[in-house]
């Protein structure tokens, strides 16, 4: 347990001197939107045993919330990232209550369907830009004290943004709540037996996690200062779901972990072998499934068990 | 010109026939999702890209040997055929005593290595596949001008499905399929060899896939990303459908099709997401599915 205490210290204090170790902020924000992103992802695939093929959705629609709040209506950056999030949050309860009808891979296929009905309303609404998406996304200054432009200040927000998140869910995870999202998660009958009403307990984990991925879409926009169709596309669901399944699903570290080296990977892999990174990302995926189904951190973890 | 609802009469049949087109490759493509979910209760993601194999194994079957469309329209679906049968021998086997759900993240890896690969080697533009010459033309019904390769595309997809449900329903080998989705231990004590069934099962469903791809070369432009938007409306043509029955899987992707098309005519915009509006009714009015039993 020590030991875990001080990995973590030593994490954060990283994180924390990231900027002055030589790290590109932007690189950094966008690994620790894509961080978030996975965490939130993973509070449901981890702990609830649900599989989202959807979160793009939500991600997506909070970027462009954010983006077209600040851009065609001059919002600050607070009130359109709230904004954003209110979105992705109401979006979740939409698609949530449909998708919690059904279980396993039924919820799979329905979460991605319902994600592509999210994706053409980006695509042919009025305000979302079509196929250009939206751009020049100012981030201008927190609550008119704080200004962003400087990646340094934009960079501690982001990270401090993070930080609560992966608070929140390690005590979400922690709280009875997340105690009885576990047990549907291991024996859902078990658990309507004795008495949980288990749809409520879904749909709100449904709700948090597709909330949370909006606030990492959010931020996103803001630090590009754009969003475009990818950020709502499936591909981006498979993303996500790769970055958890990596790291380790159902871990609190394994989707940092998966969300760096996808991040990582996509930057500089992309400098060496051009356009074969997606199919590079296919044969991780696979490999992932074959040979280490808990993830680098989860597997970690069993081996110093075995110890 | 007659009217209605201020739409020209004459452009319905045309759109509809379209979307009849649409619906058979829903239909071919449900159906081999159908077998193979049926039989090995894997979702099977990489469908899609399976379909695209088949379209890209004729174009560069013409392109490269000079093969024909006839011979395309055999060859193609066999070669994509063992292909999965090989898939399934190597990797899907490995998962079948696992959660359901890591069949499908491991076939989700398979679609984006095969689109991947294909996007990287022939490009994102997309190339045409001549038309066979033999169904060049068109025919003047007097209400509508029917090119007449739409017209094989909806009857040859038509005539394997039901040949495909025919074998399922209605013979000896069939029944060994159907008797394996029930109770696949069991069987196997009784002598059959179910391991290849189901490499045969994925095969074939696979095989279904690529000759959809062949069928609809001519009308699409091939490209790399032919079948992952496609594969999507097909999963929600399934949840639509029921996983349970073949028939629901053929009825259901014909129907969506024409419906597809109908909405092209009365309101363009919404043509994309019909589907996904019906399959979000249907889950609540009917959360089984059409003809899904639970």
């Amino acid at each position: 347990m020590r030991s875990t205490g001080l990995f973590y210290a030593l994490t954060a204090l990283f994180a924390l001197c990231a900027p002055m170790l030589g790290l590109y902020p932007v690189f950094m924000m966008q690994l620790l939107c894509f961080a978030m992103f996975a965490c939130a992802y993973n509070l449901l695939l981890g702990f609830g045993r649900m599989l989202s093929f959807g979160h793009a959705a939500f991600f997506g629609s909070a970027a462009y919330a954010t983006s077209w709040l600040v851009t065609a209506h001059a919002w600050g950056p607070a009130a359109a990232i709230l904004g954003g999030v209110v979105v992705s949050g109401a979006l979740g309860l939409a698609i949530g209550a449909i998708a919690i009808r059904r279980h396993g891979i039924y919820f799979a296929m329905i979460t991605l369907a319902l994600a592509q009905l999210a994706y053409f309303v980006c695509l042919e609404a009025p305000f979302t830009g079509g196929e250009n998406g939206l751009q020049g996304v100012p981030r201008g200054s927190l609550l008119g004290v704080l200004p962003l432009r400087s990646d340094l200040a934009m960079y501690y927000l982001v990270l401090a943004a993070f930080l609560a998140v992966f608070v929140f869910i390690r005590r979400v995870v922690h709280s009875p709540f997340g105690q009885v999202l576990k047990a549907i998660r291991d024996n859902e009958s078990r658990a309507i037996s004795l008495g949980y009403d288990i749809s409520r307990y879904k749909l709100v984990a449904f709700v948090l996690s597709a909330t949370l991925a909006g606030l990492a879409g959010s931020l996103k926009a803001l630090v590009l200062g754009f969003v475009t169709l990818s950020d709502v596309q499936q591909s981006t669901s498979g993303e996500v779901i790769l970055m958890t399944l990596l790291g380790g699903t159902g871990t609190f570290f394994g989707p940092i972990v998966g969300a760096a080296l996808v991040v990582t990977l996509q930057q500089y892999l992309s400098d060496i072998v051009g356009g074969w990174v997606t199919a590079i990302i296919g044969a991780v995926f696979v490999a992932c499934v074959l040979s280490f189904r808990r993830g680098i951190v989860g597997e970690l973890a069993a081996l110093r068990l075995r110890h | 010109m007659t009217e209605i609802l201020g739409i020209p009469v004459a452009v319905i049949p045309g759109q509809l026939m379209l979307g009849l087109v649409n619906g058979s490759f829903y239909a071919m493509l449900s159906l081999g999702l159908a077998l193979i979910f049926g039989l090995m209760g894997v979702v099977n993601f990489a469908h899609g890209a399976f379909y695209t194999l088949g379209a890209f194994a004729a174009l560069l079957g013409l392109q490269w040997f000079g093969i024909n469309y006839w011979i395309a329209l055999l060859l193609a679906p066999l070669v994509v055929g063992l292909l999965g049968i090989l898939v399934e021998r190597l990797l899907l086997r490995r998962l079948y005593r696992l959660d359901p759900l890591y069949g499908l993240l491991m076939t989700i890896g398979l679609a984006l290595i095969v689109e991947g690969s294909l996007h990287q080697v022939f490009g994102s533009s997309g190339q045409s596949y001549p038309v066979p010459a033999a169904l060049a033309g068109a025919l003047d019904l007097g209400f509508m001008i029917l090119p007449l390769y739409r017209a094989w595309v909806i009857i040859a997809s038509v005539v394997v499905c039901f040949a495909t449900w025919f074998v399922i329903e209605r013979t000896r080998l069939g029944a060994t399929l159907r008797a394996a989705t029930e109770n696949a231990p069991l069987l196997q004590a009784f002598g059959v060899n179910v391991p290849l069934l189901m490499a045969a099962t994925y095969g074939g469903g696979v095989a279904l896939a690529a000759l959809a791809g062949v069928l609809a070369a001519p009308v699409v432009l091939v490209n790399s990303h032919m079948g992952t938007s496609l594969v999507i409306v097909v999963f929600a043509v399934v949840v639509i459908g029921g996983m349970g029955s073949m028939l629901g899987a053929i009825v259901s992707g014909l129907v969506l099709g024409l419906v597809e098309g109908f909405t092209k005519v009365i309101y363009p915009e919404a043509s994309n997401i019909v589907v996904f509006i019906i399959m979000a009714l249907v889950l609540i009015l009917r959360p089984a599915g059409l003809f899904g039993k639970e």
